[in-house]
């Protein structure tokens, strides 16, 4: 039941919200901070509460589940269930919600209560896609992100909006409808094997499919994950979506919409298709090492500090779904934690942005220099979060980006080395950034504010989970174990079962 | 006509009833409130005594009408629709000075024709009934007497003119060939001779262009923009759903029933109108700058995905083509509500430049037409969504792979123009004289709350809906 509760207090609190920022906007916003805490205590009393089992791998399946009939003439339900690795990732939702609210708190003057609606209807669209274990389910949150999404965007960004979120919208639902022709492929050979009619994922496992018919729907679930991660070829609506959306939209799409793609590929592609997707392997990881270095290069060459920011996701993106493909425990573990620190790391960049833009009304890094003299505190902040971008031991990224190259390295040693210059590329490019925003002397003389005690609360808990995650992750590391270990398991007993068939 | 035939009849029966009594009150008084009220009265009989007519079903009235569940399904949402309609057509016209009460008979006897459309399983009745239904439309679209109404009225008259001569010469080369004009026997004869059908095909060809005409699919579509322009908002909203959802019925009662869907070049035929449709009616849209021209061709591309369901056949794609019906019913009913609603005295907000900052301004007005533009899209929520979903499922399920992808491709280009819509209502307002009704009037309210309410319940829940459609196959 709790599970229902964390997508209702989502729901409920934008409506709210929305109605009462009539009279007062600032109770719109406590609203608001309240729902996305409220939801990140329930997560984290969750974790805590199971992370014994969770360490000594006791639990089942799942360790929360709700299952209700929702459309019988489908097979549809309306099934949610939460295990390790849906639990992190909402650990990390809920904390980015709550940091999309801070951020929001100045920045958003016009339209208050519509904005959270927005804003709050994306986390539980979010929320949806993390805990579906019904395909159509999954798609119906999956689509229903997209709209308040749109909207963050094309309402309160910045000067190219209307051109950015058109893109964005149009390219994510043309993938997405694939998807759907994907799902209902797979639920109409579902049924000729079993006849059976359901969208339930864990019955969908063992679908029985020829190789030619598994390698198209892998296919297009591939490509609805892949325009969400994205994937070089496929990516070019995330620089423009993340540069012109409202700080709070770039943090929830950088931080979150990016990691649905990932969530997909993990929970979906992989187990559901594991013969297609194993043949697709080495195709994706080559697409996986153009992507870190193409993004790297990128980045480097930006001039907007938005921008370059949003390049740097497209190259950590790309050790995501490299951990994802070389398919064991270690890059899978390496994977899931690049998803998080990355989702602290840039979600916390896009802040300082934010900030930035607040203050100088301009994203242009060649009208920035010497702002560490005028603000201290905020470049402190912008200095730890590049290096955290650049993989420097001792934050998360390092770990996850490690995690990932060990785990490539038994795979696949030429695209390691590769992967591996991507992290020097970033170098490159975190550095620059520094030395040009805040390094050198104050040329253009700006006499700037300072962070003030809102903003220091949002970027402190960044820096210390960030500090965590590349210290101490083991906590994670057991949290996502077992998830993790079942869906290798899921993978591994279709492969049998089909060298058996033969 | 024995007894039960009546009863099976008694939803037709009641309407036309109802139209003539309208006709003798005006004779005697004209009053728009009694007007309204009768009409309102006789739609609401005529949707009870489905459940009176539902229980002797199916019921072969005479050779020419057909009472199935098929057929009391599609009474139900036409006269629903119709009451939806009739509210409308109530709020417009309060704001206008003309004479109103000729409208509501009219519209009651289109309804008629299209109620003996959906029932009809002869050629005489399909003739009769589309005919029925042209003859007031001709009407309805130039009631206001303007320039541009008359226009598209006269329009309207030559070309649906035109098609139902088409439409009448392909039955006869169709008799001439088979012998018969009763749907049913039309399968058992062309399965059972053996000898070689010349006529078949080509009367197949032109029974088809006079449908494609009322359905307005690619290549028949041309009159569309036009008329849906010109005619008054209302008006539009029946050409668009009661005309097209009850010529759809037929379309499919007569292609499953006579055989003809069997047949391979009508299926390839069907083919290249639906992806015709799908991809030029969605391309086309992006190019207008009038809201209503955009619904029009918006509505050429939803025929085009319906006719993906009838291609694929059987129970699914009659189930399918029933449930998007009812999803677009609600949604377009809601569309032009919005737009008739903000109607002025003498003009209609067309321009999408009339939008601009509408949510700043009315913001109700303004979510609901967003609500019903997304779910023109397909966006979840909305009955839209699952009525895609059913006509996906359905395309999927016969492995349609080329319509359906294009279904897809197709959608997406059309999801361009909506949200050049709704972007459109959420800009900044400029401030401008307008000639816009000021204040939704609280019939307009609640006739969109109710469809809004309809739209967000059935796409959350499509249980009930989903229930009614189940099984259900023409006769």
């Amino acid at each position: 039941m709790i599970l229902i509760w964390l997508i209702a207090i989502l729901v409920a609190a934008g409506l709210v919200a929305w109605v009462v920022a009539r009279w007062n906007t600032q109770a719109a916003r406590w609203i608001a901070l309240a729902a996305t805490i409220a939801d990140f205590v329930i997560t984290l009393i969750v974790w805590v509460r199971h992370y014994r089992q969770f360490v000594l791998l006791t639990q089942g399946n799942w360790i929360e589940q709700l299952d209700w009939k929702w459309i019988p003439r489908f097979g549809i339900h309306f099934h949610l269930a939460l295990d390790g690795l849906s639990l992190l990732l909402l650990m990390l939702t809920f904390f980015l919600g709550i940091v999309s609210v801070l951020v929001s708190w100045a920045e958003i003057q016009e339209g208050v209560g519509f904005f959270h609606l927005n804003l709050l209807w994306v986390l539980a669209g979010i929320t949806g896609v993390f805990l579906a274990m019904d395909l159509f389910l999954f798609y119906f949150a999956w689509e229903l992100m997209l709209v308040p999404m749109y909207f963050l965007i094309a309402l309160w960004g910045h000067e190219r909006r209307q051109y950015a979120s058109v893109k964005f919208f149009l390219f994510t639902q043309l993938s997405g409808l694939l998807m759907l022709i994907a799902i209902l492929a797979l639920y109409f050979a579902h049924h000729a094997a079993s006849g059976v009619y359901t969208f339930e994922y864990e019955e969908l496992l063992s679908t029985p499919l020829s190789s030619t018919a598994e390698w198209w729907m892998m296919l297009g679930f591939f490509l609805a994950f892949a325009v969400k991660l994205p994937i070089v070829p496929v990516h070019t609506w995330l620089p423009d979506a993340h540069t012109e959306a409202p700080t709070a939209g770039s943090v929830v799409l950088a931080g979150l919409l990016l990691k649905t793609g990932a969530y997909g590929l993990l929970r979906f592609v992989v187990p559901l298709f594991p013969g297609a997707a194993h043949q697709f392997a080495p195709i994706a990881m080559i697409l996986a090492v153009i992507g870190i270095l193409y993004g790297g290069v990128l980045a480097f060459g930006q001039t907007d500090f938005k921008r370059l920011v949003a390049y740097t996701s497209i190259s950590h993106l790309g050790f995501v779904l490299l951990g994802i493909f070389a398919w064991n425990e270690l890059a899978l573990q390496g994977a899931l934690i690049t998803m998080i620190a990355h989702g602290i790391s840039t979600g916390a960049l896009f802040v300082i942005a934010g900030l930035l833009q607040d203050r100088m009304h301009t994203r242009d890094m060649t009208r920035m220099s010497g702002l560490w003299s005028t603000m201290p505190r905020l470049s402190g902040a912008g200095l730890f979060f590049a290096l955290g971008s650049l993989g420097l031991p001792g934050l998360g990224d390092f770990v996850g980006e490690f995690l990932v190259l060990l785990g490539t390295y038994r795979v696949s040693k030429v695209l390691t080395v590769l992967a591996t210059v991507g992290v020097l590329v970033a170098t490159f490019y975190a550095l620059r950034l520094v030395q040009r925003a805040f390094h050198g002397t104050n040329i253009h003389q700006w006499r700037l504010p300072d962070l003030v005690k809102r903003e220091v609360l949002i970027l402190a808990p960044m820096i210390v989970v960030l500090l965590w995650l590349g210290l101490y992750p083991l906590p994670i590391l057991n949290t996502s174990k077992s998830a993790i270990d079942n869906l290798q398991q899921y993978a591994s007993r279709h492969i049998t079962a089909a060298a058996e068939a033969k | 006509m024995t007894r039960s035939d009546a009863i099976a009849l008694l939803p037709l029966i009641v309407v036309a009833g109802t139209s003539m009594l309208l006709m003798l009150a005006t004779a005697v008084r004209r009053s728009h409130g009694f007007t309204i009220a009768l009409t309102l009265v006789g739609l609401a009989a005529a949707f009870g005594s489905i459940w009176i007519a539902a229980p002797i079903t199916p019921c072969q009235v005479t050779t020419l009408l057909v009472i199935d569940n098929y057929s009391l399904f599609y009474f139900g949402l036409l006269i629903a629709g119709d009451i939806g309609i009739a509210l409308l057509v109530y709020d417009y016209l309060g704001k206008r000075d003309v004479h109103r009460e000729e409208l509501y008979i009219l519209l009651l006897l289109a309804t008629v024709g299209t109620m003996v459309l959906v029932a009809s399983s002869h050629f005489a009745s399909f003739f009769l009934g589309l005919e029925t239904l042209s003859i007031s439309l001709y009407a309805m679209i130039a009631y206001l007497q303007l320039p541009r109404p008359l226009e598209a009225g006269i329009k309207y008259l030559i070309l649906a003119a035109a098609s139902a001569a088409f439409l009448l010469f392909g039955m006869a080369l169709v008799y001439a060939d088979l012998g018969t004009m009763e749907f049913a026997r039309m399968a058992q004869i062309s399965s059972a001779g053996t000898a070689p059908r010349g006529l078949l095909v080509p009367g197949l060809s032109l029974i088809i262009t006079g449908i494609g005409f009322k359905l307005a699919v690619v290549p028949f579509h041309l009159w569309t923009p036009d008329v849906y322009e010109g005619a008054p908002a209302p008006v539009t909203s029946f050409i668009a759903t009661a005309s097209k959802g009850a010529m759809f019925a037929l379309l499919m009662r007569y292609f499953y029933r006579s055989g003809g869907i069997a047949d391979r070049q009508i299926v390839l035929v069907f083919t290249i109108i639906a992806i015709a449709s799908m991809i030029a009616g969605n391309l086309l849209a992006l190019l207008q700058g009038n809201v209503k021209r955009i619904l029009a061709y918006s509505s050429i591309a939803h025929m085009g995905y319906l006719l993906v369901a009838f291609l694929a056949s059987g129970q699914l794609a009659v189930e399918a083509v029933m449930f998007y019906l009812v999803a677009y019913f609600v949604t377009t009913l809601g569309a032009f509500g919005v737009i008739s609603v903000l109607s002025g005295s003498n003009s209609e907000p067309e321009q999408i430049e009339d939008y601009r900052g509408l949510f700043w301004q009315r913001p109700a007005l303004a979510c609901v037409f967003t609500i019903m533009l997304l779910s023109l899209a397909g966006i979840p929520v909305t009955a839209g969504f699952i009525g895609k979903f059913y006509i996906v499922a359905a395309g999927t399920s016969t492995a349609l792979w080329a319509l359906v992808i294009i279904l897809v491709v197709s959608s997406v280009i059309g999801l361009f123009y909506y949200l050049r819509l709704i972007a459109v209502m959420y800009l900044t307002p400029e401030t401008h004289v307008t000639t816009l009704a000021q204040r939704t009037s609280s019939i307009g309210g609640v006739v969109l709350g109710t469809l809004t309410a309809l739209l967000l319940w059935v796409g959350i829940y499509p249980g009930p809906v989903l229930h009614l459609v189940e099984g259900v196959f023409p006769r």
